[in-house]
């Protein structure tokens, strides 16, 4: 098959993938290939961070049809637990270079966040969510409200003032590649990113295969169709709603535990400072869509990292910017999911 | 008469500010075919939403299997044996065939028995298995949605409008599908606007006007009567041949 028939053919079937091209190819026109291996591998590592902060909320706009934007808040929630396990843990294990011990620290900081996250984001639905399903305005409104108390109630718990994150002895640093290697001997790959992109690759991993291959899996995509039908079959589509909307909040939790970690500082308000991202990330993707959701946040993370590097000035609106092209071109995002 | 399996007493129901049933009187015998006719707007797919759940009784009741499940959420009302087919058909077009007969089974994994009855109803759905329902053409889906009913026991099936916009060779299909459904005594409440299907499969008539029931009896002395038929349907038997 020819270049130009296969690009054209992957223009239209798969835009993310070319999109992602088109970005790597015109980035590594214009930077250094080494300094652009750096680039992708960090751009790669943003967007997996990106990903698990904003594959909660696109789910629960998806099925749900709930625009959750007190998302921030759970962001910031699981951020705060998990630096509290860590930090105690780290306390007994702070010069503690074994990995093993170090992974041991961040496991438990990470299912805690994803707990703490998700028993409030439990709470949350029953008393904010669950009395305005199908009215949009009344939802953006009271999760605005909702994100103001658990913001507070978050300086409350740990303080207004910014919390530094210990980060493990042996996830500090970066690996330096030998010399010895060809092509990318000598660069330098810091070793958190490399933890991120693992585990952002696991949780995408697990989501397709929960939505894929199981039962609830089917259940979530046929809510997304169709929620009477769903009802009409016998399904109670409110626990469905209510386990979404859990999950959905854990994985903010675990995300914002990254991201955290990642920035070595916390603030009550660090994730409704990530929510611009995390938006322009679920549109970008097609609202309610995971694999969208990977892929917009793949591209914000790359298109983040390539024009900071080229132009620091720019990285933001180069986002943005990225957002409105794609709107432009294919209205209902990358891989829009359809609904009946 | 048969035991009834359903009975609706004195039902109303509104959708936002206007009143759709005034006071429906219904009552589906067990282990028969019963057709629901009635002009477009007598309130026919209201009858069977409002039996689902799907719309809510403002007055009157309904009674399945002498319990009244008035009131109750629609799983529930599925769970307890009733299963709906809509007009829309309600395919869940971005799942799969497979994975539409899965959601379906809810007690579990599909019974491969069963699987092979169905299959052996409705040839396409094994062809197409694996296929996004979405890309089924109107009769194929409408064998899918039926299919989805009974795939696992069911005392009582609702279904609405199954032959509308299908070509003659598939509603023959369908009939003979239903006639096999008869004959496993599930009981059956039709929804219908084809005169000929219903006449063919029927065992008892209910023929709404205004939101109630203005005749109920058996289809033979409907099929028999064009007279009566021209009364209540505004039609003759001979203009649907």
């Amino acid at each position: 098959m020819p270049l130009a028939h296969r690009l054209r053919h992957l223009h239209t079937d798969q835009p993310h993938l070319f999109l992602l091209a088109l970005m790597m190819i015109l980035a590594l026109l214009s930077i250094n290939p080494l300094t652009w291996l750096v680039l992708t591998i960090s751009g790669v590592a943003m967007g997996a961070m990106l990903f698990l902060m904003a594959s909660g909320m696109t789910l629960t706009f998806g099925l749900m049809g709930v625009l959750n934007l007190a998302h921030g808040a759970f962001i910031s929630l699981g951020a705060f637990a998990g630096a509290t396990v860590m930090t105690f843990w780290m306390a007994d294990t702070a010069e503690h270079a074994d990995l093993l011990v170090n992974l041991l620290a961040i496991v438990p900081a990470m299912l805690f966040a994803m707990v703490v996250a998700g028993m409030v984001g439990l709470v949350f639905e029953h008393l904010v969510i669950k009395p305005v399903y199908g009215d949009h305005l009344k939802q953006i409104l009271v999760t605005v409200g909702g994100s103001i108390i658990l913001m507070q109630l978050i300086e409350v718990v740990w303080g207004a003032n910014d919390m530094p994150v210990p980060r493990p002895e042996s996830l500090q640093g970066a690996f330096i590649v030998s010399d010895a290697v060809p092509l990318i001997g000598g660069i330098a790959l810091e070793k958190f990113r490399l933890v991120a992109v693992v585990l952002g690759l696991a949780v995408y991993g697990l989501m397709l295969w929960i939505i894929d291959r199981t039962r609830i899996g089917i259940l979530i995509r046929a809510g997304v169709e169709s929620r009477e039908m769903v009802e009409i079959q016998g399904y109670r589509i409110h626990w469905l709603f209510l386990g979404v909307f859990v999950a959905g909040s854990a994985l903010a939790g675990l995300g914002g535990t990254m991201w955290g970690m990642y920035q070595e500082i916390l603030s009550p308000h660090m994730g409704d400072e990530m929510m611009i991202s995390v938006i322009v990330v679920i549109i970008l993707g097609g609202l309610g869509s995971i694999r969208g959701c990977f892929y917009g946040a793949v591209l914000v993370g790359l298109i983040n990292l390539y024009v900071g590097f080229l132009e620091p000035r720019l990285a933001a609106v180069a986002t943005v910017g990225l957002m409105v092209g794609v709107l432009m071109w294919r209205p209902q995002g990358l891989i829009p999911v359809i609904k009946v | 008469m048969t035991e009834p399996i359903l009975s609706l007493s004195g039902i109303r129901a509104d959708i936002a500010q206007y009143h759709i049933l005034h006071g429906v009187d219904l009552v589906i015998p067990r282990g028969e075919l019963t057709v629901l006719l009635g002009r477009n707007g007598a309130g026919k797919s209201t009858t069977l939403r409002t039996i689902m759940g799907l719309t809510t009784v403002t007055d009157g009741n309904v009674r399945y299997r002498d319990t009244d499940i008035t009131g109750w959420p629609t799983p529930r009302i599925a769970r307890s044996g009733i299963a709906f087919v809509p007009e829309s058909m309600g395919i869940f077009g971005l799942l799969t065939v497979r994975e539409n007969l899965i959601l379906a089974a809810v007690n579990g994994p599909m019974d491969e028995a069963r699987l092979d009855w169905i299959f052996a109803l409705f040839p396409p759905l094994k062809t197409f298995w694996n296929r996004p329902a979405g890309n089924l053409s109107g009769g194929q889906k409408q064998m899918l949605a039926i299919a989805r009913a009974v795939i696992e026991p069911r005392e009582l099936l609702l279904v609405d409008e199954p032959t509308k916009g299908l070509a003659p060779a598939i509603i023959n299909d369908l009939a003979d599908a239903f006639e096999q459904l008869k004959s496993q005594q599930v009981s059956i409440l039709l929804v219908e606007q084809n005169f000929n299907f219903s006449r063919r499969l029927g065992q008892s008539v209910a023929v709404m006007s205004d939101g109630a029931i203005v005749h109920a009896g058996s289809m033979a002395e409907l099929a028999d009567n064009a007279d009566l038929q021209h009364e209540l349907l505004g039609l003759a038997l001979g203009a649907h041949q």
